[in-house]
């Protein structure tokens, strides 16, 4: 007896893909250069997030041919992003056998009010979050992995770390507290309370934690697996970078060995320009993207 | 004899779930990222993750050699997923057989199943395949231990293991039990 698409088995892609980088690409040239230098996996999009900013617009899920092209390029896993509530283009992304769905802040949102019921879908799914709440409310729809949001195409990390130091916090105070008080947690953090007690017990979500947006270096990449994350997404970090190539291979070797600085300095030296960057302090409030999902 | 010392390769994947299961069992693992990190190893695990990254960190660390080396000298290697790929005649060649990438299909193919294994007493295995290889072709001195649609998911050959799932993401202990067997008797007959 064979059971597909169990939890276990959404949620355990993502274990494979700890300790990796996760890069998006909108050509299938750019996922052959993505798998080159080492990604675990290529996110599939239209535009990378500095191009959405960039052009504004709308910004949909890809067209099913470039995410076609791009799984053939590649062996890797492929994950493409669908819109926030938008569970017709994760249906049409479930027909492609993408190996996940980004319900992602960085499309332009379908539904104002309800995220995708993801239980529904074989497919797994990642979705980003600020906080525990947030996460613990994704991981109720169905999530079997969450990143945090940062501020995608900005190539400001501050955001990023903001989100991750908020999720590992919050885990941390719940740790203090007695079953009561878990009760009142769940309430304040709008979240499952059975979640709630696990990650209480277990000291971590009970699904495997990236981060993104705003990763433009291999210091950044150390930086956030010093905080807590288990791999990272870089999105318009490297291919909006002077040297693609060079940049998603220091930043896969320093996610490796985040914790060396050493090897870090090592994969920093002569990369050439990053992207050109947004200081996402001085953004509008309605251009931040991380304010989208609730 | 004191608790054996098993690295396990963390360039990528799920390492952090092997380490967890082998302190469990009372073996002491330690993380290996250069050929450094081999040295004093009384087993080595390959984990799960994704294969191309981890064939491009080993040529990056210069692993390859270090790698061979440490199996020339007897010492017990597990391979699981990604693992058993890097340990096939296409990679390091430390086994004599040849996976099949991705056999079972895309992620939405992937599936736990219950799986008797030779050799692993106390009933069927939860067995959990993400993405998951099989053995396409092995030669003589590869003792198949189970199989999924006639095809090889479990495989010994000395003292290397290798399988196509996960023990370690469902809490199945019998896996790294049977090879830390092979790694104290090894260590036993060594010391």
């Amino acid at each position: 007896m064979r059971d597909e698409a169990t939890f276990t088995v959404k949620a355990g892609l993502a274990e494979m893909l700890k300790g990796g980088v996760i890069m998006d690409v909108v050509t299938p040239e750019q996922a052959r250069i993505a798998e080159a230098a080492g990604a675990c996996a290529v996110m599939a999009l239209e535009r990378v997030p500095a191009d959405i900013r960039r052009d504004g617009g709308v910004a949909r899920m890809s067209d099913p041919e470039m995410i076609r092209g791009i799984q053939e390029a590649v062996s890797i896993p492929v994950m493409a992003k669908a819109r926030i509530g938008h569970f017709a283009e994760a249906q049409v992304l479930e027909a492609l056998e993408v190996d996940y769905v980004d319900e992602s802040e960085v499309l332009t949102p379908a539904d104002e009010v309800n995220h995708i019921d993801k239980w529904a879908f074989k497919v797994p799914f990642v979705c980003g979050a600020t906080n525990l709440g947030e996460a613990l409310r994704r991981i109720g729809e169905g999530a079997a992995m969450i990143r945090s949001k940062g501020e995608a195409g900005t190539g400001d990390i501050v955001n990023a770390v903001t989100h991750m130091r908020k999720i590992t916090g919050q885990i941390r105070r719940l740790q203090a507290l007695d079953d009561s008080e878990l009760a009142s947690a769940a309430k304040h953090h709008q979240a499952p309370l059975d979640l709630v007690r696990r990650v209480a017990q277990d000291g971590k979500l009970p699904v495997v934690l990236f981060c993104a947006g705003g990763i433009a270096t291999p210091a950044d990449a150390s930086l956030m697996m010093q905080l807590g994350a288990e791999g990272v997404f870089v999105g318009s970090g490297i291919f909006k970078s002077e040297g693609p190539e060079r940049r998603a291979k220091a930043i896969v070797e320093a996610t490796t060995h985040y914790a060396d600085p050493e090897r870090v300095a090592a994969a920093s030296t002569g990369l050439g320009t990053a992207m050109v960057s947004l200081e996402s302090s001085k953004l509008e409030t309605e251009q931040l993207l991380a304010q989208r999902g609730w | 004899m004191e608790a054996p010392v098993v690295g396990i390769l963390a360039l990528q994947g799920d390492f952090a779930a092997h380490a967890r299961m082998l302190r469990d069992l009372g073996a002491v693992p330690r993380e290996v990222r250069t050929p450094a990190g081999l040295d004093g190893l009384d087993g080595l695990v390959i984990p799960g993750g994704e294969s191309t990254t981890m064939t491009l960190g080993i040529e990056r660390e210069g692993l390859a050699e270090p790698l061979r080396e440490l199996a020339e000298r007897g010492t017990p290697l597990f391979g699981t997923c990604a693992g058993l790929i890097m340990l096939d005649r296409d990679h390091l060649g430390l086994m004599d057989l040849r996976a099949e990438r991705n056999a079972f299909g895309r992620q939405v193919r992937s599936f736990e199943a219950d799986l008797e294994i030779a050799g692993v007493p106390g009933g069927p295995v939860r067995a959990i395949f993400i993405r998951a290889p099989w053995v396409a072709e092995h030669g003589d001195g590869v003792e198949v231990l189970a199989e999924v649609d006639g095809r090889p998911v479990a495989v010994l050959e000395g003292d290397r293991l290798a399988i196509s799932f996960h023990p370690e993401l469902s809490g199945e202990p019998r896996l790294h039990a049977r090879f830390l067997e092979l790694v104290r008797a090894r260590a036993g007959a060594r010391r």
